[in-house]
C-alpha cells in the first residue's frame, strides 16, 4: 500500500509529500530508505527492483517491507543534494523536532515512522565527485550489533569508522540510538546508477530478510565482505588545483608507489602533480569529477597497516 | 594599520583567492580577532568589518599600546563573487569545518588556515548569521560550553545576550572551537544579511568599539545602544509556526514589543489573495526573529518571540 508519511504545504499550490510503499504484513518490519541526498540515485534502482520482486513473490514474504524511495523529494526532483529552500544537508538534521522548522519537522516524522523496525537500510551513492565500491559504513559504537547484519548485504567492504560528534545528526545514528539497527550502504556515484551494484544489493537485502525470517525463497549465496577499521584506509588528496585524470582503475588492486592519476593544467600542458598510492591495496574510492582544488579527495585505498 | 594576506587558495581557472586580514595596534599582542563573512551571502557581515576598519583607522592613536586587533572581513570571496552561499565547488559550509584539518578536504583546509590565523587571541568575535532563513533582532550569542563568561556579553551594549546550548553541528563552528581553545568567543547577529543596512552596521560597529573600550583596548567613550541588556537562554524563545503555505505579510517589526493576541503575520493565498491564516502572539514579548522570504511553506518558523518572563 502506498501512502505519504508526511504532507507539508509549500508556498504556491503544492505539497511536499514523502511516499512509502508498504509491502506485506506481519510482526517483522524491514525499512529500505534512500534519496536523503537528492543527487544520489543508486537507491532508486534498488527500490524499483525490490518492490517488483516482493510484489511478484508476495507468498514468500513474512512481515512488512517499507520502501521509502524519496526522503528528500524536492532535492531529487531538482537535482540538488541538500534540501532546497534551506540548502542544508538533510542527513545533518536528524532526529529533528516536531515543533521546529519545516526541515526539523520532516526529519522528526521520518524517525517516528521508521523507529521500532527490526532493521533499516539507508542507501547512499557517494556524491557527484567520487565513485565507491559497494560498502557498508558502521560507527564503531554500533559495530557489535551491525557488523553481523552487514555481512548479509552482499557488499565488498564493511568500513567500521570512528565516532564523530557531527555524525550524531544522521538518520542512522538517530535510529541506532533508538535501538532500530540501521545500516548505511554507500555505493556507486552521484547522479548515475550502476545497475550491477544495485542487483548485488537486492540479493543482499533478500539474504538479510531470509536471515530475519522474512523471506523463504532460496537466495543466491553472498560472498563475505572485507571488514576493516579506519586504520587500514589511506587517503589521497589533491596537492594543488587543476584537472584530475586517473591512470588506475576503480576497484583494482594497486601497489605502493603505483600511479593513481595526475593533476593537470590543460592551459599550459603541464602536469602539476603525479599522485601515487601510499600503500598496496584495493582502490575502493576514486574521483570521477575532474575539477579539483587543493584538498579535493582523489582516492581511498584499503590496505596497509 | 597593516593589511596582510593570511593565506591564499589556488583555483583552476580563477585568480588565486586571498584571505586578507587587517591588523591594528600592537602586532605582537593577540587581544581581539574579528571574523566577518564565512558564507557567500554574508554581505552585511563583510560590510560591518569594512566600516569597523574605517573607524579604527580614525581611532588608531586611541588604541592602547598593549592591544592588538585582527579583522578578517571575508574568507569566502570565492562563493560571494558567484552568488553562492556555501563553498561554490562542493557546497560545503566553512563554518561547519572548524577547527579544520590541513590534510583534509578543501574547506577543512580553509577552516584550518583561518583558525590558525585567529587562534590564541584573548577575545574572538564572529559576525555570524543564523541558519534559519530569516533575520533576528541584533544580539550577542554565547555558546554554553562550560568555558563561557556570559556577563562579558553585556559589554557590547546590545539589547540581548542569548546563551545557546550547543547542538551536535555547533561543535564544528568557529565560535565553539574558539571557546574550546581558550578564546572568549562571541557571535554578533546583525539584523541584515544579503542586503546591506548602514544603520545596522553603525550599531554593530559601535557595539564592538564599546566592547573594546570595556576591555581596555581602546580609549574612547562610546554610548551603548542599550544600558541594560537582557541575558536569556536561546531555548526559551517561543517558535510561532504557520500551518498554511503561502505569501507571508509581516505585521510588526523586529525588536517590537507585542502583547498576547496581537497579529504578527498574515499568510495569504499567493494567487487569489484571500487570507489563509493569521499568526498571533501567544504571549507578551519581543519579536526576536522573522522568516525572511515573502513566500513561506507550511510548518515553518514564521516568527520567534522572546517572552517577557523568560530567562
Ligand atoms: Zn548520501
Amino acid at each position: 500500500m502506498i501512502s505519504n508519511i508526511i504532507e507539508v504545504p509549500l508556498a504556491v499550490g503544492e505539497s511536499l509529500t514523502i511516499p512509502r510503499n508498504r509491502i506485506g504484513s506481519g510482526d517483522k518490519r524491514l525499512c529500505i530508505v534512500t534519496g536523503t541526498h537528492g543527487d544520489e540515485l543508486e537507491g532508486q534502482y534498488v527500490a524499483w527492483k525490490l518492490a517488483s520482486i516482493l510484489h511478484q513473490n508476495a507468498d514468500h514474504l513474512h512481515g512488512i517491507v517499507d520502501i521509502y524511495p524519496a526522503m528528500n523529494p524536492l532535492g531529487i526532483c531538482t537535482m540538488s543534494r541538500g534540501m532546497p529552500l534551506v540548502d542544508l544537508d538533510m542527513n545533518r538534521l536528524f532526529p529533528g523536532n516536531p515543533n521546529g522548522n519545516m526541515s526539523e519537522y520532516i526529519t522528526s516524522r521520518i524517525v517516528e515512522d521508521i523507529a521500532g523496525a527490526d532493521c533499516c537500510i539507508d542507501i547512499h551513492a557517494s556524491n557527484i565527485f567520487l565513485r565507491e565500491i559497494p560498502q557498508v559504513r558502521i560507527n564503531v559504537n554500533t559495530a557489535d550489533t551491525l557488523v553481523p547484519l552487514a555481512k548479509y548485504l552482499n557488499m565488498d567492504f564493511v568500513w567500521v569508522h570512528a565516532a564523530a560528534t557531527v555524525l550524531e545528526s544522521t538518520l542512522a545514528h538517530s535510529l541506532n540510538s533508538l535501538n532500530t539497527p540501521t545500516l548505511v550502504v554507500e555505493m556507486g556515484i552521484g547522479m548515475r546508477t550502476t545497475t550491477e551494484y544495485g542487483d548485488r544489493l537486492v540479493v543482499g537485502i533478500l539474504a538479510l530478510m531470509a536471515h530475519l525470517g522474512m523471506w523463504d525463497l532460496p537466495v543466491s549465496p553472498v560472498s563475505p565482505p572485507i571488514v576493516s577499521s579506519d586504520g587500514s584506509v589511506s587517503f589521497i588528496n589533491a596537492p594543488c588545483a587543476g584537472m584530475f585524470f586517473p591512470t588506475s582503475h576503480h576497484t583494482s588492486y594497486v601497489e605502493a608507489g603505483q600511479q593513481i592519476g595526475v593533476v593537470a593544467d590543460p592551459l599550459t600542458g603541464e602536469t602539476c602533480a603525479v599522485l601515487k598510492s601510499p600503500v598496496t591495496g584495493l582502490l575502493f574510492t576514486l574521483r570521477e569529477y575532474p575539477v579539483v582544488y587543493e584538498g579535493s579527495l582523489i582516492a581511498r585505498i584499503l590496505g596497509g597497516s | 594599520m597593516k593589511e596582510q594576506i593570511l593565506f591564499s587558495i589556488d583555483t583552476p581557472y580563477r585568480q588565486p583567492l586571498p584571505v586578507k586580514g587587517w591588523l591594528f595596534g600592537n602586532e605582537s599582542q593577540k587581544s581581539l580577532a574579528i571574523v566577518g563573512a564565512l558564507r557567500g551571502n554574508e554581505v552585511q557581515q563583510m560590510f560591518i568589518c569594512s566600516r569597523l576598519i574605517q573607524r579604527l583607522k580614525q581611532l588608531e592613536d586611541r588604541i592602547r599600546p598593549d592591544a592588538g586587533i585582527l579583522i578578517v572581513p571575508c574568507a569566502n570571496q570565492f562563493s560571494m563573487n558567484v552568488g553562492k552561499r556555501f563553498w561554490a565547488a562542493d557546497n560545503t559550509d566553512i563554518n561547519r569545518m572548524f577547527p579544520g584539518y590541513n590534510e583534509g578536504e578543501t574547506t577543512q583546509r580553509i577552516a584550518d588556515r583561518i583558525f590558525r590565523a585567529v587562534q590564541g587571541f584573548s577575545y574572538g568575535i564572529q559576525l555570524a548569521t543564523i541558519y534559519l532563513p530569516g533575520l533576528c533582532t541584533p544580539n550577542v550569542r554565547i555558546m554554553h560550553t562550560g568555558y563561557e563568561e556570559p556577563l562579558e556579553g553585556l559589554d557590547f551594549g546590545l539589547p540581548y545576550v542569548a546563551i545557546r546550548d550547543p547542538q551536535p553541528y555547533d561543535t564544528t563552528t568557529l565560535n565553539y572551537n574558539w571557546q574550546i581553545w581558550n578564546t572568549h568567543a562571541f557571535s554578533l547577529y546583525a539584523s541584515a544579511k544579503e542586503e546591506v543596512s548602514e544603520e545596522s552596521a553603525e550599531q554593530m560597529v559601535n557595539s564592538i568599539l564599546h566592547f573594546m573600550a570595556c576591555k581596555g583596548m581602546l580609549d574612547v567613550d562610546i554610548q551603548p545602544l542599550c544600558e541594560h541588556p537582557r541575558v536569556f537562554r536561546e531555548s526559551s524563545l517561543k517558535n510561532i509556526l504557520n500551518s498554511c503555505g503561502g505569501l507571508m505579510l509581516k505585521r510588526r517589526k523586529l525588536g517590537e514589543h507585542v502583547c498576547a493576541g496581537d497579529v504578527l503575520a498574515e499568510i495569504m493565498d499567493p494567487m487569489e489573495g484571500s487570507l489563509l491564516e493569521a499568526l498571533t502572539a501567544p504571549c507578551d514579548g519581543v519579536v526576536f526573529y522573522y522568516h525572511g522570504a515573502n513566500l513561506i511553506a507550511g510548518h515553518e518558523v514564521a516568527c520567534r518571540i522572546l517572552r517577557d518572563d523568560s530567562v
